[in-house]
């Protein structure tokens, strides 16, 4: 049975439990001198969840395991002897068998997949039939019940806000689940790339070419040092160069001098600024930046200007976190309590001797934590520096000399044809693991840095 | 003294020029940014065409109006060769270089002239077909010296014309720069968002509801608000090494799909939605949830009849940005497969498909020079939906937001 169809025949019998769960409390409402706590709507809604839920919550576990018993049943045919031993070439040609059952217009590839994509559509139709006539039965059981349990003194409504809690507390589990996964699989997958590649050899190596990896010795291509230290030099250091000045001089503009007019129209540019996706500027980068900073370093005549510089990309990403910067000095001036800034200015100072010598510095931990969660995600950019920077792993303080990071390399490492258990794609992830920690740990810092400060003013 | 102060003040004004400066470069930087895309994207509308006459009897076809209309027509128009007729008329009719002159997906045009119109099939016609690619750029004004003189004479000649690209926004993707479009993206693009719009948000609100207005002050919340408040913060690509281990390597969903597209993209924005969500439920003030308890309404009812609709526009306000956040996101798409060459709009969710911002990455790598005006095109597409979006949600921000 289609799924959409089954779906649809759940829906409908959700309505007619809504109705004849709503006409039932209607008729009981008929006798007289009785006070009710739910109204009419309150006992269909509690009829249509009996009757909706119980076959939703089946079919999300039918789904998970009907696939598994169908393999099971199509392994018991005479065809399935002819497969070889359990392991990847077994699982892909089921897999393709899978796939030509569901698919007839697919040219198949394994002639034994071919003769086995039969069973598995007789398997799948059995186990789908089975799935949903038994969740259509649990259907009209859930709400069959709920229909008898509808009396004049039943509360439904506080039992539909149960659900309604448990619904709002599951949500909010979400969150949860997901970070349990990031850290789950980057954990697992940085753990099977460590059983192979000693964790010594990738924090400290200074030698990073995943293309020629050495398969008795992988640790010696997989040095991740000068992804570190590109990831540092552009993030952290040019992008900073940029983004810090910037971001500061246009907070403090916007809050101390501007007029209002201005700020009105300044402060939504700047959020513009923030909203262009990173692959525009990325684009930029690669076509206008890169080229003329190559121009640029030729004809100053340094050695190595290449138009992938670190330079190019730093650039850039250092213009993408302006506003951010801006947004974060300007909250950590704004939280200065006045009554300084006026002392500052009844004593005579100027307002740029107030700004540079009494609000910045009472706001400095605030403009800390800002710049250190803007160095995290300077890091964690992928787009620009993988359109900008280039792809050879070099350790070098010339800027207009080529860097590459450790988001770019996370990309050139899994955008590539490799199968997933090569230890260049668990490499991946275990670049991706060390900026998670990374990111993390800065960001905890930041919190923690920008909260003290708040608690120290309020 | 009057030194002293004459030099303080020049501080001040040095220092106020420094804040002006800062401004007007970062606006300056914005500004530059646009004008170069439009001024690259402005040439990617735009297509070139150059006339051909095509003997269709002449061409030994065997196509004949009834043929065409009648049933397998369209059998036999795809095994007509048309690429064919196409290169021996521009021969005929331009010399040797006369093939090179016309785009690789000009026999397409052909077929869909005689599909709409059978009766060309019986005589000579003169037909306006897609230029090649170093025409088209040579047409602009941004070729080779050759191709621009060589467009020169077809313009004096009449037989080359510019108008409105309408197969760039109806088109998918294409090797040829000249035949490329923009919808099979798009409607990635909508098919993705769909899904992460059905996820992230009824997740997000709920669960802010659950955080701001539930939630006992306890180990579990705190967790939650930590998981949370570090997954916003957490880098897009991280997301993608994510939705390829889990969604790809143990749900064996199907690769490059909308729907682990939007998965993947629901988790990264419902963090987002959250921290929105719950600035804004905070906003709405405790003497609303005080008088609704004091008519007897549930704790539920509070929520649902009066904070929730209060909220609202603060909410929809942060999903729209966190929307136009995902709909700009290319770095966790890539990770899942989504740069598959992709020549059909997706049909379904679970169709191979790409997106917009990925598109734009993949034309950009590409080294055909034609492809650079549309992928400024492409990115002029984007900026007027993102814009569009962060425009409604200011203007909801303005409209609806209610100072207590």
């Amino acid at each position: 049975m289609p799924t959409s169809a089954l779906l649809f025949l759940v829906a409908g019998l959700g309505l007619i439990a809504w109705l004849s769960g709503r006409v039932r409390a209607i008729a009981f409402r008929k006798a007289p001198g009785q006070r009710f706590s739910s109204l009419p709507r309150h006992h269909g809604s509690f009829a249509a969840m009996w009757t909706v839920l119980p076959p939703l919550l089946f079919l999300a576990v039918w789904g998970a395991c009907a696939p598994g018993l169908a393999t099971n049943g199509v392994l018991k045919t005479p065809a399935a002897a002819q497969l070889p031993p359990p392991g990847f070439e077994r699982a892909a040609i089921l897999s393709e068998a899978r796939a030509i059952a569901n698919d007839h217009h697919r040219t198949p590839l394994n002639p034994l997949a071919t003769r086995l994509a039969p069973a598995y559509a007789v398997e799948q139709s059995r186990y789908g039939w089975i799935g949903g006539a038994t969740a259509l039965l649990l259907g009209i059981a859930g709400g069959a019940f709920a229909f008898l349990r509808i009396r004049p003194g039943f509360n439904a409504r506080t039992r539909i806000e149960r659900i309604v809690m448990a619904s709002l507390l599951a949500a909010s589990l979400i969150a949860i689940l997901t970070t349990i996964g990031i850290v789950a699989s980057l954990l697992f997958e940085s753990a099977r790339f460590f059983g192979t590649v000693p964790i010594t050899d990738f924090l400290f190596g200074r030698h990073w070419s995943p293309q020629v990896i050495d398969p008795r010795n992988p640790g010696a291509s997989l040095g991740a040092v000068p992804l570190f230290w590109g990831t540092f030099f552009i993030g952290a250091v040019i992008a900073m160069l940029v983004a810090i000045p910037f971001g500061l001089m246009s907070a403090i503009y916007l809050t101390q001098y501007a007029s209002p007019r201005l700020r009105a129209w300044m402060k939504p540019t700047l959020e513009i600024l923030a909203g262009v996706p990173t692959v525009v500027y990325g684009y930029f980068a690669a076509l206008v930046v890169g080229p003329a900073l190559r121009q640029l370093g030729v004809a100053i005549g340094i050695p190595g200007a290449t138009s992938e510089s670190a330079l190019a990309a730093g650039l850039v990403m250092g213009v993408m976190i302006i506003p951010f910067v801006s947004s974060m000095a300007d909250d950590a001036i704004a939280a200065v309590p006045s009554a300084m800034r006026d002392g500052s200015l009844a004593m005579g100072a100027t307002p740029s001797e107030t700004i540079s010598r009494v609000l910045l510095p009472a706001a400095l931990p605030g403009v800390v934590g800002g710049v250190l969660l803007a160095i995290s995600r300077a890091i964690g950019e992928t787009m620009i520096v993988v359109m900008a920077a280039s792809g050879a792993a070099t350790i070098s303080l010339n800027p207009f000399n080529s860097a590459t990071t450790v988001t770019k390399q996370i990309v050139d490492l899994l955008t590539g044809e490799a199968s997933f258990d090569s230890p260049k794609t668990l490499a991946a992830f275990a670049l991706g693991m060390t900026l998670f920690v990374i990111t993390l740990l800065l960001n905890i810092i930041a919190l923690t840095v920008v909260k003290r400060y708040r608690e120290a003013y309020e | 003294m009057e030194r002293r102060v004459r030099r303080r003040y020049a501080a001040e004004r040095r220092f106020r020029l420094f804040g002006l400066a800062a401004i007007v470069l970062s606006a300056g930087f914005l500004l530059f940014l646009l004008v170069t895309m439009m001024a690259n994207g402005a040439r990617g509308f735009v297509t070139t065409e150059v006339a051909l006459s095509i003997d269709f009897p002449a061409a030994g076809l065997g196509l004949t109006p009834d043929r065409i209309r009648g049933p397998g027509g369209d059998l036999a128009l795809a095994g007509a060769q048309l690429d064919a007729v196409v290169d021996r008329a521009a021969a005929a009719q331009y010399g040797a270089i006369g093939p090179a002159l016309f785009s690789d997906g000009a026999d397409t045009i052909v077929r869909r002239a005689l599909k709409a119109d059978p009766r060309l099939a019986v005589g000579r016609v003169r037909l306006w077909l897609p230029a090649a690619s170093d025409v088209d750029t040579a047409a602009k004004a941004d070729g080779t010296p050759l191709a621009e003189k060589r467009a020169q004479v077809l313009t004096d000649a009449g037989q080359l014309r510019t108008g409105f690209n309408w197969g760039f926004l109806s088109g998918s993707d294409s090797t040829d720069p000249t035949a490329v479009g923009i919808w099979g993206a798009l409607k990635g693009s909508l098919l993705t968002m769909l899904v992460t719009l059905a996820l992230a948000f009824p997740i997000g609100v709920l669960s802010a509801l659950y955080l701001e207005e539930y939630a006992p002050r306890n180990r579990w919340t705190d967790l939650i608000e930590v998981s949370i408040n570090n997954l916003a913060a957490v880098p897009s690509i991280i997301f993608g090494l994510l939705g390829l281990a889990v969604f790809l390597n143990t749900f064996h969903l199907p690769r490059s799909a909308a729907l682990v597209g939007g998965l993947t993209l629901a988790l990264m924005t419902m963090p987002v939605i959250v921290i929105a969500s719950r600035n804004a439920i905070k906003a709405v003030p405790p003497s609303i949830r005080d008088a609704a308890l004091a008519l007897g309404a549930s704790p539920v009812q509070v929520v649902f009849h009066h904070v929730l609709p209060l909220a609202l526009p603060g909410i929809l306000t942060g999903t729209i940005i966190g929307m136009a956040r995902a709909l700009g996101e290319t770095a966790p798409l890539l990770m899942i497969g989504m740069r598959a060459f992709i020549a059909t709009p997706p049909g379904k969710l679970t169709d191979p498909s790409t997106v917009l911002p990925v598109q734009i990455f993949l034309w950009s790598d590409e080294v055909s020079r034609g492809f650079i005006e549309k992928t400024s095109a492409a990115i002029i597409v984007l900026l007027v939906f993102l814009l569009a979006m962060n425009g409604i949600a200011i203007y909801l921000r303005n409209r609806f937001e209610t100072r207590w």
